[in-house]
């Protein structure tokens, strides 16, 4: 890795992703403090008080509000940014349609957090995965360097013209957002080489006056949706696009879609997302130095999903579990139906297990993980609570 | 230069949208906008003059113009000033248009928001009493006994029992550089309100009376006639709010009859004489707050 243009710091999740966001350069920022987010926007603010990031902080008095005047700014041609959790994201969920049907890419950042009720501050991935039908283009961190450069490349890919897609970058809550690790902080010579100013046309302009936001009747409304997949699906190519200049920028290479480990001769995989994949990785060490073909894969983005990705990682895999901190009452983890419908299009027939854990931050265990494996060899298909006794 | 009906430009703003037959509020959004001129950028929420003006292809606004989330006027007027500003573009117009429960119901949060941080923002509520987009229903505005949809008058309740909310004092109590009430009915006060308006840095807030035919059970020739008639009644006052004090503009020597001004209206044709005294007094009580409380040259 090419580090000597960088510093080193200590910081937090939230923290890490200030300081990639003031690489960035947003020129509007509102946001409305929720924990475990706040760290990030006060952050920003004390940036904006010394001057090391010139943009608006704008304080508003609701997050329905904070993206209402990221549309308004990003309608302008201006480079937005928001963060928000949990009831703050389903707060403003409303105006997630709007921005993305709008096609304005303002990046926000979510620190995932169970929602109420009953109340818990604590992180799991019920706030974003219920909203991952609002056509923003979801990634989920798993550590802080992760995090600041998520950042930097959200913006990249969501104003790239092809996509045109708002953007959510997740990152745990209190797990990733409060933990410290060393991270390096590129300079802003190399953050400007990687991320040009914001130009679109897709903007209220003076010297073309345009009417934004209207109404489309039932004749010509799919076009309007279908442009707006198009866009999602783009962002898979500019992904890969962002991730090899950013590698030759900074000297940090990402995997795309999906992060695969040990999975190449692997019988038994486990899909997950965020940060619980690091203890994913270590079990899977583990088992692998007593002999056992083991691997996991961590999920990036939701959505675009990773269908082939994921298909073409597990297709000589005996069984595959999915552990996600996530549940759609009724049926099973959202992570879960993605994955399976990924794997019924490409023809792969497996059996596939979801386990539920993580709600409300309860801690999930190496040792639940390495159970979660054992009993992957049974090859059944289920749907379980970890850590609880089926009723 | 005062803006007046001989110098006003001849550019239209708002033209060839279909709102109904003698519409109040399309009005409303047509003037203010000739007087604020093609650096201006409208922010319309859902709503009445959203739904008229904005039907792809047929888009009606020749200025800059988009629609926000019911809730979010204020807040998307925020966002393209900040957007604006950080871009170094400063000679520009940022103005909402939003009815009475796009500001005084579902938007009120946003609007105090913006007042709060003293954005450079002009809000304009065209206020025609109720939700007439989606068929009269009850907002906080609609004034006492008034039939709506959702207020029916029948033989146990009769109308809307509540009454108007008070939002030009509700915006002026949060320390707003300029306030000020208009009505269609006196379209130079309203002219003058704006032009006025667009010259103050900060947010300013303009609540032009904005009658609906359709909503108010009135023939669509008789909208400035029952704009006027509301005023000259003392339903409705013309004042403004600025530098912390309320200026009264137009005070009626004689008010009119104010059953005449109800009776007109199909919303309140079931009210009694009883109701129409109970209005009459609600009407006297405002007024001697209003001769104590404003000033008037």
């Amino acid at each position: 890795m090419n580090h000597t243009k960088t510093k080193k710091a200590f910081l937090s999740g939230n923290e890490a992703f200030a300081e990639g966001i003031r690489l960035a350069r947003p020129q509007v920022i509102s946001a409305y403090p929720i924990t475990p987010q706040t760290l990030v926007v006060e952050r920003l603010s004390e940036m904006v008080e010394d001057q090391s990031l010139a943009a608006e902080f704008i304080h508003v008095e609701s997050e329905h509000s904070a993206l209402s005047c990221a549309m308004g700014a990003s309608a302008v041609g201006a480079r937005a940014f928001t963060a928000t959790s949990s009831q703050g994201l389903l707060y403003m969920a409303e105006c997630l349609t709007y921005a993305s049907g709008g096609r304005f890419p303002i990046v926000m950042m979510n620190a995932n957090r169970a929602t109420a009720l009953p109340w818990n501050i604590y992180g799991d991935q019920r706030d974003s995965l219920s909203l991952l039908d609002c056509g923003w283009i979801q990634a989920y961190a798993e550590n802080a360097q992760e995090s600041l450069d998520l950042a930097l490349m959200s913006y990249y890919i969501a104003e790239h013209p092809k996509v045109a897609t708002p953007f959510m970058v997740n990152l745990d809550g209190f797990v990733l957002t409060h933990t410290y690790e060393v991270v390096h902080i590129p300079e802003q010579a190399q953050a400007d080489a990687f991320l040009p100013p914001y130009t679109t046309e897709n903007k209220l302009d003076f010297a073309s006056p345009r009417n934004l936001g209207f109404s489309v009747g039932p004749e010509l409304n799919d076009g309007f949706k279908y442009k707006e997949h198009l866009g999602m699906m783009a962002a898979k190519d500019v992904i890969t696009e962002a991730e090899e200049k950013f590698a030759a920028i900074f000297g940090r290479t990402y995997p795309g879609l999906i992060e695969t480990y040990e999975t190449e001769d692997a019988d038994y995989i486990l899909i997950t997302l965020g940060t619980i994949a690091g203890q994913v990785k270590d079990v899977v060490e583990g088992l692998r130095a007593k002999g056992e073909k083991v691997g996991m894969i961590r999920i990036r983005y939701m959505r675009p999903f990773p269908n082939e990705e994921i298909a073409s990682a597990v297709k000589g895999a005996k069984a595959i579990g999915v552990l996600e901190k996530d549940i759609s009452f009724g049926n099973e983890g959202t992570v879960y139906t993605n994955v399976n419908s990924a794997l019924q299009k490409a023809g792969v027939s497996l059996p596939t297990a979801n386990y539920i854990g993580g709600l409300g931050g309860k801690n999930i265990s190496p040792h639940e993980i390495e159970e979660i494996f054992h009993a992957l060899k049974k090859n059944e298909s289920q749907v379980r609570f970890l850590g609880l006794e089926e009723v | 230069m005062t803006i007046n009906a001989k110098n006003m430009t001849d550019t239209e703003f708002f033209y060839g949208n279909k709102g109904c037959a003698g519409c109040g509020g399309s009005l409303a959004v047509r003037i203010a906008l000739k007087v604020l001129g093609e650096r201006s950028i409208a922010v319309l929420p859902a709503g009445c003059m959203s739904a008229v003006g904005f039907n792809f292809p047929q888009l009606c606004f020749g200025n800059n113009a988009i629609i926000s989330t019911f809730a979010g006027t204020a807040s998307m007027l925020t966002g393209i000033a900040a957007g604006l500003r950080a871009q170094g573009i400063t000679d520009f117009q940022a103005v909402g248009f939003a009815g009475d429960g796009g500001t005084a119901d579902i938007g009120l949060q946003a609007l105090s928001g913006a007042i709060d941080r003293n954005d450079d923002l002009l809000y304009i509520c065209y206020d025609n009493e109720a939700y007439m987009n989606t068929g009269i229903q009850k907002s906080s505005l609609t004034p006492y006994g008034a039939k709506t949809t959702t207020t029916p008058a029948g033989s146990h309740i009769r109308g809307n029992l509540r009454p108007k909310k008070n939002l030009f004092e509700i915006v002026a109590a949060h320390g707003i550089p300029y306030a000020a009430t208009a009505s269609i009915g006196y379209l130079p006060d309203f002219m003058a309100k704006v032009e006025k308006a667009a010259k103050i840095q900060g947010t300013k807030y303009i609540h032009v009376m904005a009658p609906c035919p359709t909503g108010w059970g009135i023939a669509t020739d008789a909208t400035i006639d029952a704009a006027r008639e509301m005023v000259d009644c003392g339903l409705w006052y013309l004042a403004e709010y600025e530098n912390g004090e309320y200026h009264l503009n137009r005070k009626p020597q004689n008010f009119s009859d104010i059953s005449t001004y109800l009776k007109s209206q199909g919303r309140f044709r079931h009210l009694t004489e009883a109701d129409i005294a109970a209005i009459t007094e609600v009407r006297d009580k405002k007024w001697e707050s209003i001769e104590k409380n404003f000033l008037f040259k």
